[in-house]
């Protein structure tokens, strides 16, 4: 017979470092913010809850079936990984560790914000590139939902932002 | 709160918002993709992708709604596969785009309506929709912002582009009143009663204070008397646009149904 191992919160929380998304592949779920639950029941069923970034957000199935696949590898007996808005994401949620690898992925990290986006906000972005402030907003929609284009006229480099969301 | 709690006329007034959200956000959202690789500029090409990108991400959370708790067939079939009469969109968004000064004066006008209505519904005692609406909120601020840019600019740039936008104001917005239209008075009262909207008129309102203001800070004119709303859609009753949209919108659908994307 298998020795039967409980499974901690801890460790989910751990294997899902390994997740990324995957337009950024140095960016965890984690610390993308999407990940807003984690339990393991009696029966060492782990339950995670994820919310999308923008409603419509392509990657979430992709993301959701990369959590669920990555649990799988550890002794639980099940994997429920559920996508709800209960917990709704902003862009405060990424953490400091996040903002560190977007900028190594040649991203500007969002600004903190608090409720309420406005075009300065938006515009207001240190270069990833050189770190000069001295950038303009070309557009505030991007490659992707979540990204807005800049440019430089320090290091005359365009560049994305991971943009803020309330 | 439960649906199952709530009375029969409740249920029915709440579905029938639900799917005159989603058919509206569906909608608007094929045509504001109709952009794509055709924008003025290559950023407002991306806008407006962007944009109907959200839109679509709106009305598949609505229809999950549906889905989840209402036992309605899944998303992707109520986008496909219904037939016009079954649609609830109101005719605004069925236009089809010309110019660009139709394109932004809808955007203005639809999205200023969308945002009032997402925060009077992040208070709405039913939770899945109350929590879309939470979520939709942030998201819509980048709309509304494109929207209220442009009508200024060119609003007040040159003789043309005043001229333009005024006539598009004056086409669009008897177009506009009909994204008020309930589909009866029992609906609104029914929302009202069970907290969870407050209601077509209450909105329009609403609405009608934003856009005067915008309208004013952007040097036009709104001209209020004499309209009449361009009511139906939210019945069933759509304008000669609807059909060949959902035909072309289903088109690769329809050829399997049964596929898996």
């Amino acid at each position: 017979m298998i020795p039967t191992v409980q499974v901690t919160e801890q460790d989910v929380w751990k294997a899902l470092e390994d997740v990324f998304d995957p337009e950024i592949p140095k960016l965890s779920v984690v610390d993308l913010g999407v990940i807003t639950a984690v339990r393991v029941d009696e029966q060492n069923a782990a339950h995670v809850t994820m919310t999308p970034t923008f409603s419509g957000c392509p990657a979430v199935e992709m993301m959701r079936s990369d959590v669920a696949d990555r649990l799988k590898q550890l002794p639980l007996s099940r994997v429920v990984v559920d996508v709800s808005f209960e917990v709704p994401w902003n862009s405060n949620r990424i953490s400091e560790r996040g903002r560190e690898m977007l900028r190594q992925s040649g991203f500007a990290p969002p600004p903190k914000h608090e409720g309420f986006i406005e075009l300065q906000v938006l515009s207001d972005v240190a270069c990833p590139y050189c770190g000069s402030r001295n950038t303009r907003l070309q557009s505030p929609f991007g490659p992707t939902l979540c990204r807005s284009i800049h440019y430089c006229d320090n290091c005359f480099q365009a560049f994305e932002q991971f943009k803020p969301v309330a | 709160m439960n649906v199952s709690a709530l009375t029969a006329p409740e249920r029915t007034a709440l579905k029938d918002l639900l799917f005159s959200m989603a058919d509206d956000a569906l909608i608007i959202g094929h045509r504001n993709s109709e952009w794509v690789g055709i924008g003025p500029v290559l950023e407002e090409d991306i806008a407006f992708a962007s944009i109907a990108q959200d839109k679509l991400g709106h009305a598949l959370a609505l229809y999950t709604i549906l889905h989840e708790h209402f036992a309605e067939p899944d998303p992707d079939t109520l986008a496909f596969m219904r037939t016009e009469r079954l649609f609830r969109c109101c005719h605004f968004v069925e236009i089809p785009t010309q110019e660009y000064d139709f394109a932004l004066m809808r955007h203005v006008l639809f999205d200023t309506a969308e945002a009032l209505r997402f925060a009077m519904l992040a208070e709405s005692a039913f939770e899945p929709l109350a929590q879309l609406a939470r979520k939709a909120r942030g998201e819509i601020q980048y709309h509304t912002m494109h929207a209220n840019i442009w009508l200024k600019q060119l609003g007040t740039a040159t003789e043309e582009s005043r001229a333009r936008m005024q006539s598009a104001l004056n086409e669009c917005f008897p177009l506009a009143l009909g994204m008020f239209e309930s589909p009866s008075s029992e609906n609104e009262q029914a929302l009202c009663a069970a907290n969870i909207f407050q209601g077509e008129s209450e909105l329009h309102r609403r609405w009608l204070h934003a856009v005067r203001t915008l309208v004013e800070q952007s040097g036009l004119v709104l001209y209020e008397e004499g309209i009449t709303p361009a009511y139906g859609g939210r019945k069933g009753y759509h304008t000669e646009h609807l059909a060949p949209l959902l035909d072309e919108m289903s088109e690769v659908f329809k050829t399997d149904p049964m596929a898996e994307w």
